[in-house]
């Protein structure tokens, strides 16, 4: 489904992914591990297309079509899903309201009819109980005064309302506790599907307690350093990532 | 943004809607102001001898005066002897009595610009007065409207049949001197709008004044007057177009409101001039005074505005909140794109006691625009125990256009409370990021954003105007993304 061939991208000519290869089948769930500084992160922007980061050379492929040569929103429509470490705030824009538009751009784009606002409403309220959140939730603006957990859990219900090809979570366990863990688990778990293949980025391995990987990928200094199954995550736990030969510095967060 | 250079261009080339020219034969003066041109205008109208007298006092006044400088605005000088004063279209009476009587043509341009002026359709519930160019073309609603005592005429038409409220009311609220475009505009207005409500009296209607400028070089000078006696009620709304000419023009209005005891106007404003196109070229100068004056006792007037047209928009509606215990508010959304420019805000004065106001400004600013608000809080000595809010957001889109807030505080009295804030901010490229890896299109983003941004003021518009101001900031903002 997924296929990431020697990719190699840059921030303002800092160079941060250094050569990627990577490939996901429909129905797997890979993690991506890796210190501080790896570019696990930039690895889920460069997929999403975020402009900030420049390919620099290589190819991605969804299903055979070349990522690379689509818009943001073209690559969202072709089924990408992000779900962001730290989604942004747009005020007074409720989150019925935006919710329903990137549906009905979906639905668009597969030439279906847009929904309206009441059937759009009943989908929505099931979906939010999906990831604990109380439907009251949607008439706030766009994670205007969420807590933390608040916006992860409201990433999780966007993936599950647009239900992606793939789907990128980009250290959705970050500042959650065990409980919001748990329900955002549970969210991503309920995302499982045999034509769907995630992919998971974290810096910890308590979230593959919750959420059990089919393949583990450590990322160091731009390239993919090992791969294994979940006894991998296992291992990193225990043993750190030292004995790969990786310095890492930070793990305070 | 990511747009690519061949999509911004394809965005900006679709065009302002309204931009239509209506082919009808029109009776257009010459271009030129003296004494002669009021006399003529007078005498067109058939007006009573009090009239041209205040005309031609208001002009002698316009002639001692010097054009105003001080707003953020940069254009060339106006001539006024390039303009004309009075355009009408052609017709057989003086005065339409029907709508069967309007011509066809006419009707066909409000139903292109989607306001049908026959009663059965779809504004059904809301009474329109229509003015095109110089005259008004069209009232809908006259009876229901009458037989609840309401007064909602062309104000041509008031001079005539109800010369004693013109009298008492006309320049109570805006003398003819108070300042430059108000002074041309009391010696040359055409029409616009009357509206009385009788004591005690909810106007069972929404009413609206619907203004269109047609006529190439000519000068819109309305004037609307609205007078709510005690206890009284009326939501009242104004929309604006402009066919594209490649010459600015001029629109000098002036709106008057007299609130009395315990009465309130709600007063909407959707402007949609023509701005120019996209090298700054054409559009109307929007050079307006509105102001109401609460001199009843609990008396409450609130401005909200829709601000997207115009190449330049010099505009403050105003309260003057003399009654105890009177409220002002002022709800304003101003949006200004490609080369438009914008000095816009409010005057709160606060004369009476326990007075109280709200500003919430909001000011959009795309492409090379100049967006400023300007706003002055005043506390005479008597206005003991006075309040006002304001708070005024700026938001910007791409790094070439500026907003500026120029916020004025007078205060007399020690009791006075005043509470400002401000933010400025931008529309960022995460909240870009997020909706777009949504699937959701760079321009409809940014469209959802700033309506987002302005929610505030829609939600104090009238239900269907609050939908068509969403849908105009939408075409305003094409091509802001690039």
């Amino acid at each position: 489904m997924l296929s990431i061939k020697n990719l190699h991208a840059s921030v303002e000519d800092k160079a941060i992914l250094k050569g990627i290869n990577l490939d996901i089948k429909p129905g797997e769930v890979h993690a991506i591990m890796g210190p501080n500084g790896s570019g696990k992160s930039t690895l889920s922007q460069v997929l999403a297309g975020n402009e900030a980061f420049e390919v620099t050379s290589g190819e991605v492929t969804l299903n055979g079509e070349n990522l690379l040569d689509l818009a943001i929103e073209e690559r969202a429509r072709e089924g990408v899903f992000l779900a962001f470490q730290y989604p942004v705030e747009i005020p007074g824009v409720s989150n019925l309201q935006f919710l329903r538009t990137a549906v009905n751009a979906m639905r668009k784009h597969r030439g279906e009819e847009e929904m309206n606002a009441a059937e759009f409403m009943k989908q929505a309220k099931e979906v939010s109980k999906q990831v604990d959140l109380d439907p009251s939730f949607l008439k706030r603006g766009v994670n205007e005064d969420f807590s933390g957990g608040e916006k992860k859990r409201n990433e999780i219900m966007q993936a599950l309302l647009l239900q992606p090809k793939l789907a990128i979570l980009d250290e959705t366990d970050s500042g959650l506790d065990i409980d919001a863990l748990q329900v955002v688990s549970n969210g991503v778990n309920a995302l499982r599907a045999e034509d769907r293949a995630i992919l998971m980025v974290t810096h910890y391995q308590r979230l593959l307690n919750h959420i059990v990987p089919d393949y583990v990928h450590v990322l160091a200094g731009g390239r993919i350093v090992k791969s294994g199954g979940r006894e991998l995550a296992l291992e990193l736990e225990e043993r750190g990532y030292g004995w790969l030969g990786i310095n890492d510095e930070d793990t305070s967060n | 943004m990511a747009t690519t250079d061949n999509e911004v261009k394809e965005l900006i080339k679709r065009e302002y809607e309204h931009g239509f020219v209506t082919e009808i034969e029109s009776d257009t003066f010459e271009p030129g102001l003296n004494e002669d041109v009021i006399r003529r205008l007078s005498e067109i109208k058939q007006e009573p001898e009090f009239m041209l007298e205040w005309r031609l006092k208001a002009y002698r006044r316009w002639l001692d005066m010097e054009e105003p400088e001080w707003a953020h605005v940069d254009f060339p000088k106006v001539d006024y002897n390039d303009i004309s004063y009075y355009s009408a279209p052609k017709k057989k009476e003086d005065m339409p009595q029907s709508l069967d009587e309007v011509d066809p043509e006419l009707l066909r341009t409000y139903e292109k610009l989607g306001i049908p002026l026959h009663e059965r359709a779809k504004l059904a519930g809301v009474a329109v007065d229509a003015v095109f160019d110089s005259v008004s073309v069209a009232t809908t609603f006259k009876e229901p409207l009458e037989k609840a005592g309401v007064i909602f005429c062309p104000i041509s038409e008031a001079v005539h049949k109800h010369p004693e409220l013109i009298k008492k009311y006309l320049g109570s609220v805006v003398p003819a001197g108070d300042n430059y475009f108000a002074a041309l505009n009391s010696a040359v207005f055409s029409d616009g709008s009357f509206v009385y409500i009788p004591k005690g009296v909810r106007c069972p209607m929404e009413l609206s004044t619907y203004f269109r400028i047609n006529a190439a070089n000519t000068g819109q000078f309305e004037r609307t007057l609205i007078v709510a006696e005690e206890g009284s009620y009326v939501s009242y709304l104004e929309g604006c177009t402009a066919p594209m000419r490649d010459e600015n023009q001029l629109h000098a209005a002036v709106v008057e409101i007299v609130v009395l005891d315990d009465a309130q106007v709600k007063y909407s404003t959707v402007q949609n001039w023509y701005p120019g196109d996209e090298h700054g070229k054409g559009g109307i100068y929007n050079f307006v005074t509105k102001r109401a004056a609460c001199i009843g006792k609990n008396s409450k007037v609130s401005w909200t505005q829709v601000e997207t047209g115009s190449a330049i928009t010099w505009k403050y509606p105003s309260c003057v909140l003399r009654g105890e215990n009177s409220v002002g508010e002022f709800y304003s959304v101003a949006l200004t794109h490609n080369h438009q420019q914008a000095d816009t805000g409010t005057k709160m004065i606060h004369l009476g006691k326990n007075t109280r106001s709200t500003i919430i400004s909001k000011g959009i600013s795309a492409g090379r625009s100049s967006n400023a608000y300007r706003g002055l809080v005043k506390f005479g000595p008597a206005a003991d125990g006075a309040r006002n809010f304001t708070q005024c957001d700026s938001l910007l889109i791409g790094d070439r256009c500026g907003a500026h807030t120029f916020p004025y505080i007078e205060s007399k009295n020690k009791s006075a409370i005043v509470e400002h804030e401000a933010t400025t901010s931008k529309v960022s490229d995460e909240q870009m990021f997020l909706c777009r890896q949504r699937g959701i299109d760079p321009e409809q983003a940014v469209s959802m954003i700033v309506n987002g941004f302005c929610k505030e003021v829609f939600k104090e518009l009238p239900m269907e105007f609050a939908v068509e101001a969403g849908k105009l900031l939408e075409v305003s903002l094409e091509g802001s993304v690039g």
